[in-house]
């Protein structure tokens, strides 16, 4: 086996014990954020230097080390900086624990990584696991009672949506006795159309499966955890929330749909349709409800309910093309990273802003276009992305996905889509209304400091990259889906 | 590669937004860069307008620029222009450098104010200078933006509100649009505009109906022209809007959907002929509704904004009379309504500030007070109602006559009567308007009022002379329009 290619894992790991130890030692603990963010940023550049090799597996084919792992884990660190970033304002909230807190976003990013890399049903668990656990600590961090009570409903849910999936793991064994993803498909395979649609048993555990990662990735309807959890977190782990644990998510059902149930086709145009109308509902819900919110924190929850519905688009219309697949699961990959370059701007500004006003309120956000205008800039531009407006990220990955569902036959869906991002305008511009039209409270501008500036600066600068752009993420992209097709 | 004209053409304004946003620091620094940002484009725009090349074997799209941009999705940077979006892209460089004069007053956040002019004329510029669905798409949603602020921060009255139905009635056509654009590329396999319509459905690989992509594209252009019963929008964005967000509203804002609807024929020349007796329906209701609405108006600016209603009416009639004559006078339409209510946004701004007053029941006697601005208001409205040497006169009488003898639709020659009838309700409400604001008695309480500024009487006499230049001389104009509209009627075999 070549340890090599665990490196980056393996940096991270110990970066995470040598943040705790250095924190005993030093009493600046900015040093903390500096060590985390240089650990995320020698894996990236380790695994950069790994992409575009041959696919090859690690511990006996557990884990994969193939550009598809590769792109989730450089998008995964990339989120790590940013969160760590975005944190270093927000720090002096929590007195205490402060390594810990940093070793918990790197240990969580060491599950997310494992979860894009496994191939095998109990390492997807343990990687898992390993992400929500640590995610768990963190939800509860500021130890208020409104981020306890959202840890412990994280936690029970979590807790819950996991058994399900064991549950639903343990019934795939059963009827395929493999847990390995390629070994489960070729079973499946073997029982041939009639048998496997009649073995309640293994559509019993996909469903189950489904259920499992439906938590993870935030749809309809196992999404009601994440408009009490994404308010009651700290926000820079809302932000890691809302696109490190959703891109990990979609990694496992891109990788265990495509690869152990992708195989033969009828059986992914089934899965197919069901992520098809979990989109459409998970979408229009999301948008809909978004629309009364007050808090912005759940506002943004909820729309990224409805993200994640316009993110299955994608896996719609991977699952319908079977392993012809050509734009669906790269369109997934590709939204996924605008995703995450708005989601967090859109956040890093938020931090930036509630942490000198002390609230999460949108009416409160009033006049900050004139106490702090390039925040309130940055702040804009994400949120027209979130609309998928060009010159933003956010237009291109739409205009992609979609392009992939119509190649598939989904029209219909896309036109659903579509007139959902005009119901989410309303709600996204009316925050950009009360900055920019709003009275100021008070002329005292708001600062930011240096950490937070970089942070608004690559995430800015990333979202209009890509959006005028996007041909070099768009390659990435597709070279990563490519495993899947045959 | 030759210089690239139409980049430079479309992407100075913006160039000019960033250097404001950046380096000007006094407001008068921001005017003279907004000036200069918008002037050169229309020099370069004019200099095109010349140099185009009318002869009969000339190339089709000129001043072409293609570069590769999105490589895995084998889309390109492609601009372009044809005898169709030449005249629109000279119309805007010459409002959007107009709009700066008609700014010149303005004291609101100045900085801001301008930046968002100047994005706001790169959008439209593309629009008509793009070759690529995409490219096209792309430029069409980024307009929004800018008017949105136009509109809700420099706006009057309800413009909270207007703003964001202008914004999500847009957002709607757009999102139907882009389903189109989406089925269109994929039963296609390209995105190109002069691909589509030179080599139409030939094209076509699956069985998706060209109606459905037809009706999808239609629906985001109908919002924008626009067309009853998607018009409610107009109105409030046209009233509630500063004055230059009005003359660029209603200038060349909404000509792209008519530019877009006739695009639209040229790629389904034969779904258009199927539809063209529902869509010429719709153009006469529009006329007339629209006029009648505008009659019971009692707010200056409102009342213009409901005239363009009607009077984009005429354009829809004669694109879907779908003759030669009927659509060149769509085209010169297109222009012309720029032009003439542009103007009429204009002086009826100009009004607004100097006497501090747009309801029509309290204005009156204004000649006295406001000579020039009295005499302007009148040749715009003259024109607007299709009095003869004005620009007016000929698109109308092009429109009426294509329309009146095609055989597009059964019973065109009733259509096109009744739609004539919108002339005469025209001309009532354009004299009742202009006998309200200027003539009557002469009212105290108005004494004093300034008149136009020098500055104003430029962009004044530039637009009448431009109005009675296209109005005396139409070739000026429809030689070079002749040359898009030809291949187009040549696909609808006549």
């Amino acid at each position: 086996m070549n340890f090599q290619l665990f490196v980056p894992e393996i940096i991270l790991a110990g970066t995470a014990g040598l943040v705790i130890l250095v924190d005993l030692f030093v009493e600046r603990k900015g040093a903390l954020a500096v060590l985390a963010v240089l650990g995320a940023l020698a894996a990236i550049g380790y695994t950069i230097t790994l992409w575009g090799g041959s696919a090859t597996g690690l511990f006996g084919g557990r884990l994969a080390v193939d550009n598809f792992a590769l792109f989730f884990k450089l998008l995964i660190l990339g989120i790590v900086v940013v969160v760590v970033l975005a944190t270093a304002d927000y720090a002096s909230k929590m007195e205490r624990f402060q390594g810990e807190y940093y070793a918990l976003v790197l240990t969580s990013a060491l599950g997310m990584m494992v979860m894009s890399a496994a191939t095998e049903l109990i390492t997807i668990y343990v990687g898992l696991e390993l992400a929500s656990i640590s995610l768990y600590a963190l939800v509860g961090f500021l130890k208020d009672p409104k981020s306890t009570e959202s840890s412990l409903k994280y936690l029970l849910l979590g807790a819950v949506a996991s058994a399900v999936m064991l549950y639903g793991m343990a019934l795939i064994f059963g009827v395929t006795g493999q847990t390995q993803l390629s070994a489960i498909s070729s079973a499946i395979g073997r029982l041939g159309l009639s048998g496997a649609l009649a073995n309640p048993a293994l559509v019993m555990g996909v469903v189950l499966l489904l259920a499992g990662f439906g938590f993870k990735i935030a749809t309809v309807p196992f999404h009601m955890w994440v408009p009490d959890v994404y308010e009651g977190a700290p926000t820079p782990i809302t932000a890691y929330l809302s696109v490190g644990s959703k891109a990990a998510g979609f990694a496992l059902v891109l990788r265990v749909f495509s690869t152990a149930f992708g195989e033969p086709g009828w059986l992914s145009q089934n899965w197919g349709m069901l992520f098809a109308i979990l989109a459409a509902i998970s979408m229009t819900l999301g948008n809909t409800v978004a629309i009364p919110q007050t808090n912005i924190k759940r506002m943004l929850g909820y729309s990224s309910i409805a993200q994640a519905g316009y993110l299955m688009v994608g896996l719609a219309a991977a699952g319908l093309a079977g392993g012809t697949d050509t734009l669906g699961g790269s369109g997934v990959l590709f939204f996924l990273a605008s995703y995450a370059l708005t989601n967090l701007g859109a956040f890093v500004a938020i931090i930036a802003i509630t942490n000198k006003i002390g609230s999460d309120l949108i009416q409160d956000f009033s006049g900050m276009g004139r106490r702090a205008p390039l925040t309130a800039g940055v702040l804009t531009l994400c949120l027209i992305s979130l609309i998928g407006m060009p010159p933003a990220a956010g237009f291109m990955a739409k205009f992609y996905i979609f392009s992939g569902a119509v190649q598939n036959g989904l029209l219909w869906l896309v036109i659903v889509a579509a007139i959902n991002s005009v119901v989410s305008a309303y709600y996204y511009l009316r925050v950009v209304k009360v900055m920019w039209f709003g009275e100021p409270a008070s002329a005292e501008p708001v600062p930011s400091s240096g950490a937070m500036r970089v942070g608004l600066a690559v995430t800015s600068l990333g979202v209009l990259f890509v959006g005028i752009a996007p041909g070099f993420l768009l390659t990435a992209a597709q070279a990563a889906a490519r495993i899947f097709t045959s | 590669m030759s210089f690239p004209y139409l980049s430079t053409i479309v992407f100075l304004p913006v160039i000019g937004a960033i250097l404001i946003l950046a380096l000007a620091k006094r407001d008068r620094a921001v005017r003279w860069t907004a000036a200069i940002f918008t002037f050169i484009p229309l020099v370069m725009a004019l200099a095109l307008f010349v140099a185009f090349d009318r002869s009969g074997g000339a190339a089709l799209v000129q001043f072409e620029e293609k570069i590769a941009w999105i490589g895995p999705l084998n889309i390109s940077y492609h601009l372009g222009v044809d005898g169709l979006s030449l005249p629109m892209v000279v119309l805007t460089a010459f409002l959007g450098f107009v709009v700066v004069l008609i700014s010149w007053k303005e004291h609101l956040r100045v900085r801001e104010y301008f930046a968002w002019l100047l994005l706001l004329e790169t959008s439209i510029l593309g629009v008509f200078a793009s070759l690529n669905l995409l490219l096209f798409f792309i430029f069409w949603e980024i307009e929004v933006v800018p008017m949105y602020f136009l509109i809700s921060v420099w706006g009057s009255g309800r413009k909270g509100y207007s703003a964001t139905k202008y914004v999500i009635y847009t957002l709607f056509g757009s999102a139907l649009m882009l389903a189109g654009i989406l089925s269109l590329y994929f039963t296609t396999g390209t995105l190109d505009i002069m691909d589509l319509s030179q080599r139409g459905l030939a094209l076509v690989q699956t069985a998706l109906p060209a109606a459905g992509m037809f009706f999808l594209l239609l629906a985001g252009f109908a919002v924008k022209l626009p067309v009853v019963p998607l018009h409610t929008w107009l109105p409030d964005a046209h009233t509630d809007a500063p004055t230059a967000g009005s003359v660029i509203l209603a200038g060349v804002l909404i000509k792209m959907g008519g530019y877009g609807i006739i695009r639209t024929v040229s790629i389904f020349p034969s779904v258009a002929q199927q539809y063209a007796t529902i869509l010429v329906v719709l153009a006469v209701i529009s006329v007339l509704y629209g006029a009648a609405i505008t009659l019971r108006q009692t707010d200056l600016k409102r009342m213009i904004a409901y005239s363009s209603v009607s009077h984009m009416g005429y354009v829809l009639l004669g694109v879907f009379a779908l003759g030669q004559i009927s659509m060149t006078g769509a085209a010169l339409q297109m222009v012309s309504h720029g032009l003439l209510t542009g103007l009429l946004f204009a002086m009826a701004g100009l009004t607004m500030h100097n006497v501090h007053e747009r309801d029509l029941r309290k204005l009156g006697g204004l000649a006295n007070q406001l000579p020039i601005i009295a005499v302007v208001f009148s040749i715009a409205g003259l024109g607007s109602l299709g009095l003869p040497a004005t620009s007016g006169f000929v698109a109308e009488f092009l429109v009426f006559t294509g329309s009146f003898g095609s055989g597009a639709a059964a019973g065109m020659a009733v259509f096109t009567i009744l739609a004539a009838l919108g002339v005469v309700l025209a001309a009532g409400y354009i004299l009742w308007m202009l006998q309200r604001t200027f003539y009557g008695p002469v009212k105290e309480q108005f004494n004093g009022s300034a008149d136009a500024t020098r500055l104003d009487r430029v962009y004044m006499v530039a637009f009448v002379i431009l109005i009675l230049l296209v109005g005396i001389f139409p070739t000026v104009l429809t030689d070079v329009i002749q040359k898009g509209i030809t291949p187009i009627v040549s696909l609808l075999g006549g």
